[in-house]
Formats: C-alpha cells, sequence, structure tokens
C-alpha cells in the first residue's frame, strides 16, 4: 500500500470512529440515569477511544476524543460544559495511555484507569471553576461509579480487541 | 493471567480508597449552621439553617429555588435541563453541598461560626 493510501485510510478509520463514538454519546443521553451526583455516567464513547488507542495508535485516539467532545457539546450539551468534558476526557485519556504502555493492566484495568481519572479531571476543573473545595466531598461515588464503568468499558473493548486482533492473525496465514 | 491479577489490584486499591475518603467525611461531619449560595465563584448570599426560607436564586431564564426547611436545605425546582440540584436532595451537615454545573450555582453547608463577610466580598 503506499503512503497516501495509507492517509486516507487512516483518515477514513477516524472520521468512521469519532462518528461511532458521537452516536453512543447520544445513546447514553437517552438513557434516564437517576443518580443524584453530577458526573455518575457509563460513558459509552470511551469504548471507541479505548479501542482505538490499542488498535490504530496515540494520535488517532487523541483526534477522535477530542473531536467527539467537541462536536457532541455542540450537539446536545451546552457550551459551558465544553470545558468539563475537555479536562475529563484529556486527564483519562493521557492516564489510560500511559498504564497501556506500561503494559501490567488488561484492557479492564486501563478501562477502569479511563473512568476513574474521566471523573476526577473532572471534579478538579469544577474546584477550579466553582473555586469550591467542597466538591471533594462527591469523590468516594465518583471514584466507584467510574470504576464501574471503567470495568464494563475495559470488558466490551478488550472483547473487540481481542477479536479484531484474532482475525488480523487469521488472515495473513 | 498476571494482567487479569493486576486489574484485581487496581480495583481494591480504588475501592479502598474509596472507602477511606468516604470514613473521613462522613465521621468528621457535623451540624451545619449556615447556608452560603454562591454563583460562578462569587458570594451570592448566605442564610441561617434554623431559619425557613425560599430564597429565589437567578432571573427568569436560569434560576434555582432554595428552600430551608426544618434545618435542612434543597433546591426543589430549577430552570437547568438535568435537574441533577434537584435531585441531590436535602443537606445540612457541614461541608455537604448542592451543586448545579448548567447556572455555575454551589449551595454548601458552613459550619457554626459565621464568617467575615467583608473578607470574601467582592
Amino acid at each position: 500500500m503506499s503512503k497516501k493510501d495509507m492517509t486516507g485510510k487512516k483518515i477514513a478509520e477516524t472520521g468512521l470512529l469519532t462518528a461511532l463514538a458521537m452516536v453512543l454519546s447520544y445513546v447514553e443521553s437517552l438513557i434516564p440515569f437517576s443518580i443524584a451526583v453530577p458526573g455518575v455516567k457509563l460513558g459509552l464513547a470511551n469504548i471507541v477511544v479505548l479501542f482505538a488507542l490499542y488498535r490504530l495508535g496515540t494520535a488517532q485516539a487523541f483526534v477522535i476524543s477530542f473531536i467527539r467532545v467537541v462536536l457532541v457539546t455542540f450537539l446536545f450539551g451546552n457550551g459551558f460544559a465544553l470545558v468539563y468534558s475537555l479536562s475529563g476526557a484529556v486527564l483519562s485519556l493521557c492516564a489510560m495511555l500511559a498504564f497501556m504502555k506500561i503494559g501490567r493492566l488488561s484492557p479492564v484495568g486501563v478501562g477502569v484507569i479511563g473512568g476513574v481519572s474521566h471523573n476526577l479531571g473532572q471534579i478538579l476543573c469544577a474546584i477550579v471553576i466553582l473555586e469550591t473545595r467542597r466538591l471533594i466531598y462527591y469523590l468516594p461515588v465518583l471514584l466507584v461509579s467510574g470504576t464501574a464503568a471503567g470495568i464494563a468499558i475495559g470488558l466490551v473493548a478488550g472483547l473487540l480487541i481481542d477479536r479484531l486482533e484474532a482475525a488480523d492473525t487469521g488472515g495473513q496465514r | 493471567m498476571k494482567k487479569r491479577k493486576n486489574d484485581l489490584i487496581l480495583v481494591a486499591v480504588i475501592a479502598g480508597l474509596a472507602a477511606l475518603l468516604w470514613m473521613w467525611i462522613y465521621l468528621g461531619r457535623s451540624e451545619g449552621a449556615y447556608i452560603r449560595v454562591t454563583v460562578d465563584g462569587s458570594m451570592f448570599g448566605e442564610y441561617p439553617l434554623d431559619t425557613d426560607a425560599v430564597i429565589k436564586i437567578g432571573d427568569e431564564s436560569s434560576y434555582n429555588i432554595l428552600v430551608i426547611e426544618d434545618g435542612e436545605a434543597s433546591v426543589t425546582e430549577a430552570s437547568c435541563p438535568d435537574k441533577l440540584c434537584v435531585r441531590q436532595g436535602k443537606i445540612r451537615f457541614d461541608g455537604q453541598s448542592i451543586v448545579c454545573l448548567p447556572n455555575r450555582l454551589v449551595i454548601e453547608v458552613t459550619g457554626g461560626v459565621k464568617p467575615e463577610y467583608d473578607a470574601v466580598a467582592r
């Protein structure tokens, strides 16, 4: 495959996965969640980001995550939420990348790191913006919910990564 | 598999941290005396918890209704889309808070000593 085709393929993959991540964000917004703590959520779109991190590479994962957050905020959220979403997304992606590179955790563990650090990023951002350290009181709940969501996301992403890995090696034989 | 074991250790560590933090918050709590309302990081007002009151924060387009009743404070009505502030229920202990991110509102319980106004007001 020529270098030019490679770039085309990457752009197509990135676009496709960004669209998928946006759809998952939308689907998630349709699920009513009655827990009264801001920031408790499943983070379905993180399946795509986690998958991209393992299968496509760091740069594409960052592009997908960034474009998704910006577009979803403008489509379904209010502009002010962008700061929270971005701080959560960036911290979560950096933490997942670090733990993936260390290589001691399976995708499930990396998903847990992602969920927890996403919540941590948002709450730190809220503490700075709202100028109140009291928000730390939400942290125990957010740690647990981030872990639970991370396990679910990690299991799904892990399945995808394993199956596609197997399909790849199978195809080359 | 070794990675699975590490995953479990990670989850256990996070759960332990959450439990410790929760205990620290739960055991350290005490009855509050005042409700402090902050909008966008600046002081909106302060109200005693032992006096029943209904306070409207904001204008027609973005508002929250704060109700203080029987020594507890809650948001009963709000203009925000998610209504998380309403669902956060009643607060009464020092340090508890209700947060409405869309309206940039923080309602928190403060302790028995009324703080100096002049030092905080901007």
